[in-house]
């Protein structure tokens, strides 16, 4: 017991940023799942955690509202712009995202109410171990049933060709559409603990690189199952601490190594991590992957 | 009246005038068949007919209703299914993930209950388990149910295709080619079950080349040649039609 609390000490914000990125990764296995290339997550994130932070600090509402605001505006925003975004295929919607979170970015850098280029700070430290992990087995919970659903039926075969699955009687417009929101709002949740974990939110704390780690977290760990980018999230969340222990200082290379990584499981584990458990099953694994 | 009225259907591609005036009327429950040269702009009008391309001039009907400007899925929910030509399964999913994904329609898979675990939802689960399971064995995949889609053969697709079309409880089916790369027995099997389907009250509509299928199947048949209709009538007569001979089916040569 002693050990564990020790640890829990050195290692804790080490593991909550492993469920804050988890769930991130949750977020964007939605769109993922549906065959979409999203980079706008990790924006949404910054828009949930920017909103929650306003609420809690400025407005003073109690933490679970503000983090339900939070959710909702990232939400809001996605609807808004993925009405004419999601009519683009591929890189075109990888571009399109990305601009969106440049854009996030340079608000966030220009606008008084969200601190400038300083960021926001002391908001009340509210989000704790237990609240991450709660969330994130809540959103597992969620994103695993989801996709047995009618709609989680439709976000596969559009995935798997959209023309056929239009032909089937999917509106597949509609189904983008919810998938983005769905997965923004998730996103724009996890900024809003982020936020309430770290007194403090910056607009470098979604930025192009974290919108990048996501879709590796995804990749890493497996699109076809809900626990892939969960196990990618925890692998490449605690790399930088076990090399550290292993005498490797990680900062720069921390990159080449998320790299070297990446290729060996594209090539030796094209379903990411998660096809190491998923043994006999393999079948129906195939068949949920990307 | 539930049949399908097309009516002086135009549509061009830039220059390429695929479709030119195009009228017949599919009557219900009745086998239809769609010949002509490849180009003749034969799957162009199952596209339409789909919801997939509108039509630069025209208009269509099915029940009563206007299709015209319907979107795909509208198409499918008015109760019209197709299979394509170079066939669009769902790769990576099985057979039995197939049929399933193309219960969209008939089935009440929604999220609350599920995330509730109220056992309508394990109900509804079993439901269409068994009738996917039926409409794979009304085409013969039964026993092949978890095989993964891109491992059936080709003639295998083409069965797997047509189930996932019957899936949607369909009152139409539009089928491109749907025996096209088939052996003589597997045809056969693909003939029976089209037949033993009409009886029940589907109306087919499907393209084909393989004229002994077709011509012993379809109980009337418009032949398209240059985006024109050249005729339409019963197989004997559009055998006997002089320009079908010329632009189809070849002068001389013994049909089967």
């Amino acid at each position: 017991m002693d050990y564990l609390l020790q640890f829990y000490a050195i290692y804790g914000s080490v593991i909550n940023f492993i469920g804050i990125n988890a769930l991130l990764g949750l977020s964007l296995n939605v769109t993922l799942a549906a065959g979409m290339l999203s980079l706008g997550n990790a924006a949404f994130a910054g828009l949930g955690g920017y909103t929650a932070g306003i609420l809690s600090l400025h407005y003073k509402l109690p933490y679970a509202v503000s983090l339900a605001g939070g959710a909702c505006t990232a939400g809001i925003v996605a609807l808004i712009i993925g009405l004419p975004v999601l009519r683009l295929r591929g890189v075109f919607l990888a571009m399109a995202t990305l601009a969106f979170g440049e854009v996030v970015r340079l608000a966030a850098v220009n606008l008084n109410i969200t601190g400038g280029a300083e960021g926001l700070t002391g908001i009340p430290q509210a989000t704790t171990t237990w609240t991450i992990y709660l969330v994130l087995a809540g959103a597992a919970y969620f994103i695993a049933v989801l996709r047995r659903s009618r709609l989680g039926w439709g976000l596969m075969s559009m995935r798997e060709d959209e023309t056929a699955a239009g032909s089937l009687g999917i509106h597949i417009t509609y189904y983008k559409v919810v998938a983005f929101v769905v997965g923004a709002m998730l996103a724009g949740l996890a900024g809003g603990l982020y936020a309430h974990l770290n007194y403090l939110i910056t607009p470098r704390d979604f930025g192009f690189f974290i919108a990048v780690d996501l879709l590796t977290y995804n990749i890493v760990g497996g699109i076809g199952v809900w626990y892939g980018p969960i196990l990618g999230a925890a692998t490449l969340t605690a790399l930088p601490e076990v090399l550290r222990g292993v005498g490797v200082t990680a900062g720069p290379i921390r990159m080449g190594i998320n790299g070297l990584i990446l290729l060996l499981v594209i090539l030796f584990l094209p379903n990411g991590l998660a096809s190491l458990f998923s043994g006999k099953r393999s079948a129906a694994v195939k068949a949920a992957t990307g | 009246m539930n049949r399908l009225l097309v009516e002086k259907i135009s549509r061009s591609f830039g220059g390429v005038q695929a479709l030119d005036d195009v009228s017949f009327v599919v009557e219900p429950g009745t086998i239809h068949g769609l010949i002509g040269p490849n180009g003749a702009g034969k799957t162009t009008l199952i596209n339409i007919l789909s919801g997939l391309l509108p039509p630069s001039a025209g208009r269509m009907s099915y029940k009563d209703r206007d299709l015209h400007r319907l979107a795909v899925h509208q198409m499918a929910a008015i109760g019209i299914a197709r299979t394509f030509q170079n066939i669009r399964l769902f790769p990576r999913m099985s057979c039995l993930e197939n049929v399933q994904a193309g219960q969209h329609l008939t089935s009440r898979r929604s999220l609350v209950p599920r995330l509730l675990q109220l056992p309508s939802a394990r109900h509804e689960d079993r439901r269409l388990y068994k009738k996917a399971m039926e409409t794979l064995a009304r085409v013969g995949l039964d026993d092949k149910a978890h095989y993964q889609s891109r491992n059936l053969s080709y003639g295998e697709r083409r069965r797997l295709e047509i189930a996932r079309a019957l899936s949607l409880n369909p009152s139409l089916l539009l089928l491109d080619e749907p025996v096209a790369g088939m052996r003589q027995g597997e045809a056969a099997v693909v003939a029976d079950l089209l037949r033993s389907l009409c009886r029940e009250g589907m109306t087919i509509l499907l393209i084909e080349h393989n004229m002994s299928f077709v011509m012993s199947l379809c109980s009337c048949v418009t032949v398209l040649n240059f985006g024109r209709v050249i005729t339409t009538g019963s197989p004997t007569d559009v055998r006997a039609c002089r320009e079908v001979v010329e632009a189809y089916l070849g002068a001389g040569e013994p049909h089967a």
